[in-house]
C-alpha cells in the first residue's frame, strides 16, 4: 500500500542546497533528520512552520513530498526526489552519503 | 575578434553592481523571493535542484583563451571545479552560491562577459555557426550581423518583453551547422540577383513542445534591411503573439496559426510601413566598423601538407581516425579547424573541468590565435591550426584526454543536464548518453556506423535538441518512473525535419537496446555509402519499427 507519509523539503536560499525540515524546526541536509508528517495535517503544520522560515530568509519554495517507510530510514518515492537527497547521480563525488545514493542509480 | 565596446562596459558595470544591491537587500530581507526571482533570471541565475544554476552568456560561441582561463578560475573558485557547455553556446555553473554571484559577474566583466539575456521573455544570446569566419564552405562571415543583431537586441526597450523567449540564430555557409531552421528567427547568408550578401529569413521554426521547421518568409533581403526587416518580424509578434498562453507564446505557434502567406503579408505590411518612420537601416559605416572587430587574424604562407604530417596520417592509425573526425576544412590554405571533442567515452556531455578549460585554452595560443567556439554540439573548436601543427595538437589533446576520435559519430552525444540538475526535468539525459557511449565505445565499430546525431532531452522543453537528433530521446515521466520516447529521421541541417516517434517508450534499462536495435536494423539494410540518414530516409520507420517492438 503507497505510504502517506510526507517530508518537507526546500533549497536554502544562500546556496540553494536542498534541505529538510526537522520535528524542531531547523533545517537539515540530511533527509534522514526531516520530521515525518504522518497525516495531511501534521505536514500542514510544517508547511506552515516551513514558510516561518522563508519570511526569515532561511530557505526558499518548501513543498512536502512522499516517503516510504523502510528499514533505514524514509525514502522518497519519486526519482525526482531520490536526487535531490543523494546529488546528481553522475557526480557520485558531490553526492550525499545517504544510502539513496544507491538506490537513485 | 568580438569586443565589447563602451556601452556594453558601462551597460555590464551598472549591472553588476545592481545586482549585487539585489542580493545585498535580499539576503537581508528587502527583497522577497517573489520580487527577487525575476531580477536575479534577468541576470542568468536560476535556482535548480540542488543549488543555483549561473548562464553565462558566450556570444556566438566566440571566447578568447584569456576569456576561458576566467571560465576555468571561475569554475575553480566558485564552483566544484568544472562547467557544462549548452546547445546554446553557453557555460552553465552548477553549485555558485547566491551571495559569491555579484562577484562571479565582476569576474566575467573584467573579461568582457556576461550573463545578460541568458533567460526571460527577451532576444536571448544570438547562436552561429561554429566554424563562422574559417569555414571553407562560408559565403560571408555571420559574426559581423550576429554582432550587430546583438548590439540592437540588447537591452532593446520594445522587445524586452516578448510573449516568450526569442532565439535568433545565423549561418554564412550553405551546410547549416547552427540549426537555423529551428529557431524563432533564422538566417541564411545568400547572393541577391547582382551578387551581394543578404539572407535568407526563415521564422517560426522552433523545438519544446510544438516543433515545427521554420517558413521561408523571405528568399533575400539585402544586408542594410537586416535590424529593418527583424524589427518588423518582432512587431508583428508583439501585436499578435498570444500572452494568454505559456504552450501558445512562442512565434512559430504564431506562424503556424495565421500561415505563412499571410504572416509574411503582415511583415512585408509593417516593413513598408517603417520605410516611412526611419527604420534603423545598417549604414554603412557602421556596418565597416563591426566588419572590422573580425578581420581574419595574420594568416601566414603555409603549406597544405608536410612530409611528417603525412607519416604520421600513413602510420598512425589513432591519429588519422581523429584527423578524420577533428579536423575540417578552412578557408585559407595551410590552417585546419579543429572541433574537440567533450564527449569522452562514458563522459558527460559538454562538461568540461577547469584543468581541461585551461588546458585548451593554452593549445588555443600555441596552435592558432587565442581564439576558442563553443559549438551548440556541446564541443569546443580551435579555429586556426596550422596544418603540419595538427599532429603536435594532437598529441597534446590526448595527453589532457581531449582527444576522443568521435565527432559526429555515435557517441558524439547531445544531451540536456536532465533530472540530474534541472528543475523541470522528468527524467535523466546524461546517464543515458554515457551507457550509450559506453555501449559503442569501440572506435572502429563507431567509425564503421559512420555520421550519427544521437540527442536526448529531459523533458519536452528540447533543449537536447532530440527533435532533430537522427535518432532523438525524450525523456518522459511514467507514474514517478523514467522511460524514454525514440524518434527518428530528425536533421538540423539546411534539409532539416523533426524526427518521427517509433512507439511506446522504452524504460531506462531497455534504451541502450534499444539504440542498438535501431544502429543494426541500419547497418542490415543500408546500401553503400549511406549515412543513417540516408537509409532512414530511403526504408521509412518500418523495418525500425518490426525490430524494436518485435518481441512485443
Ligand atoms: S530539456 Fe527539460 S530537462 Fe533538459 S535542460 Fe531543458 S528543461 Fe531541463
Amino acid at each position: 500500500m503507497a505510504s502517506t507519509h510526507q517530508i518537507v523539503t526546500a533549497n536554502r536560499l544562500r546556496d540553494g542546497a536542498v534541505v529538510y525540515l526537522t520535528a524542531d524546526g531547523r533545517w537539515s541536509e540530511t533527509l534522514a533528520c526531516g520530521a515525518l508528517a504522518e497525516d495531511k495535517a501534521t505536514a500542514a503544520d510544517l508547511l506552515a512552520q516551513a514558510e516561518r522560515s522563508v519570511t526569515d530568509r532561511l530557505v526558499v519554495g518548501p513543498y512536502a513530498f512522499p516517503v516510504a517507510l523502510a528499514p533505514e530510514g524514509p525514502q522518497p518515492t519519486q526519482k525526482r526526489e531520490q536526487i535531490r537527497a543523494a546529488g546528481p547521480t553522475v557526480h557520485p563525488q558531490f553526492g550525499r552519503d545517504t544510502g539513496i545514493a544507491r538506490a537513485a542509480r | 575578434m568580438y569586443r565589447y565596446d563602451e556601452f556594453d562596459h558601462t551597460l555590464v558595470a551598472e549591472r553588476v553592481a545592481q545586482f549585487r544591491d539585489q542580493v545585498n537587500r535580499r539576503v537581508a530581507g528587502a527583497l522577497t523571493e517573489d520580487e527577487f526571482k525575476p531580477l536575479r533570471l534577468m541576470n542568468g541565475l536560476y535556482l535548480q535542484l540542488h543549488a543555483y544554476m549561473l548562464r553565462v552568456a558566450i556570444p556566438y560561441g566566440v571566447l578568447s583563451a584569456t576569456q576561458m582561463r576566467r571560465l576555468a578560475h571561475i569554475a575553480r573558485t566558485y564552483d566544484k571545479g568544472y562547467g557544462h557547455f549548452t546547445t546554446r553556446q553557453n557555460i552553465q555553473y552548477n553549485w555558485p552560491n547566491l551571495e559569491d554571484v555579484p562577484d562571479i559577474l565582476e569576474e566575467l566583466a573584467e573579461v568582457e562577459m556576461h550573463a545578460i539575456q541568458t533567460s526571460g521573455n527577451c532576444i536571448r544570446n544570438v547562436t552561429a555557426d561554429q566554424f563562422a569566419g574559417v569555414a571553407a564552405d562560408e559565403f560571408d562571415d555571420p559574426r559581423v550581423y550576429a554582432e550587430i543583431i546583438r548590439q540592437w537586441s540588447t537591452l532593446h526597450p520594445e522587445f524586452s518583453f516578448l510573449p516568450r523567449k526569442f532565439k535568433i540564430a545565423i549561418t554564412g555557409a550553405p551546410n547549416d551547422r547552427a540549426a537555423v531552421k529551428v529557431h524563432d528567427i533564422g538566417l541564411r547568408m545568400v547572393a541577391g540577383p547582382d551578387g551581394a550578401p543578404g539572407f535568407e529569413v526563415i521564422v517560426g521554426g522552433g523545438q519544446g513542445r510544438t516543433p515545427m521547421i521554420g517558413y521561408v518568409v523571405r528568399d533575400y533581403l539585402p544586408v542594410p534591411q537586416l535590424l529593418a526587416y527583424l524589427e518588423a518580424v518582432l512587431r508583428v509578434y508583439n501585436q499578435l503573439g498570444r500572452r494568454d498562453n505559456l504552450y501558445k507564446a512562442r512565434i512559430k505557434i504564431l506562424v503556424h496559426e495565421t500561415g505563412r502567406e499571410e504572416f509574411t503579408r503582415l511583415v512585408e505590411e509593417e516593413f513598408a510601413a517603417m520605410a516611412g518612420e526611419n527604420p534603423p537601416a545598417l549604414p554603412g559605416g557602421e556596418l565597416a566598423r563591426i566588419r572590422a572587430y573580425f578581420q581574419p587574424p595574420a594568416y601566414a604562407d603555409l603549406p597544405a601538407s608536410t612530409p611528417e604530417l603525412d607519416l604520421a596520417l600513413a602510420g598512425n592509425r589513432t591519429f588519422a581516425r581523429w584527423v578524420k573526425t577533428a579536423v575540417a576544412e578552412h578557408k585559407q590554405p595551410g590552417y585546419a579547424i579543429v572541433t574537440i571533442s567533450l564527449k569522452p567515452i562514458g563522459g558527460i556531455p559538454g562538461d568540461a573541468s577547469a584543468d581541461e578549460m585551461d588546458a585548451v585554452a593554452d593549445l588555443a595560443e600555441r596552435f592558432g590565435f587565442g581564439e576558442i567556439r563553443v559549438t551548440h554540439e556541446q564541443n569546443l573548436v580551435l579555429p586556426d591550426v596550422p596544418r603540419q601543427d595538427l599532429f603536435a595538437l594532437w598529441q597534446s589533446l590526448d595527453a589532457a584526454g581531449l582527444a576522443t576520435a568521435n565527432v559526429g559519430l555515435v557517441s558524439d552525444i547531445i544531451a540536456c543536464p536532465g533530472l540530474d540538475y534541472c528543475n523541470l526535468a522528468n527524467a535523466r539525459s546524461i546517464p543515458i548518453a554515457q551507457e550509450i557511449s559506453q555501449r559503442f565505445a569501440d572506435l572502429d565499430r563507431q567509425h564503421d556506423i559512420g555520421d550519427l546525431k544521437v540527442k536526448i532531452s529531459g523533458c519536452i522543453n528540447a533543449c537536447g535538441h532530440h527533435h532533430v537528433g537522427h535518432i532523438g530521446i525524450l525523456g518522459v515521466d511514467r507514474k514517478g518512473v523514467e522511460y524514454y520516447q525514440v524518434t527518428l529521421g530528425g536533421d538540423a541541417t539546411e534539409n532539416a525535419a523533426l524526427g518521427d516517434i517509433t512507439g511506446p517508450s522504452f524504460s531506462g534499462e531497455a534504451i541502450t537496446d534499444a539504440v542498438e536495435t535501431i544502429i543494426a536494423t541500419y547497418i542490415g539494410h543500408r546500401e553503400d555509402g549511406e549515412r543513417f540518414l540516408d537509409t532512414y530516409r530511403r526504408i521509412g520507420m518500418k523495418p525500425f519499427k518490426e525490430a524494436l517492438y518485435a518481441a512485443h
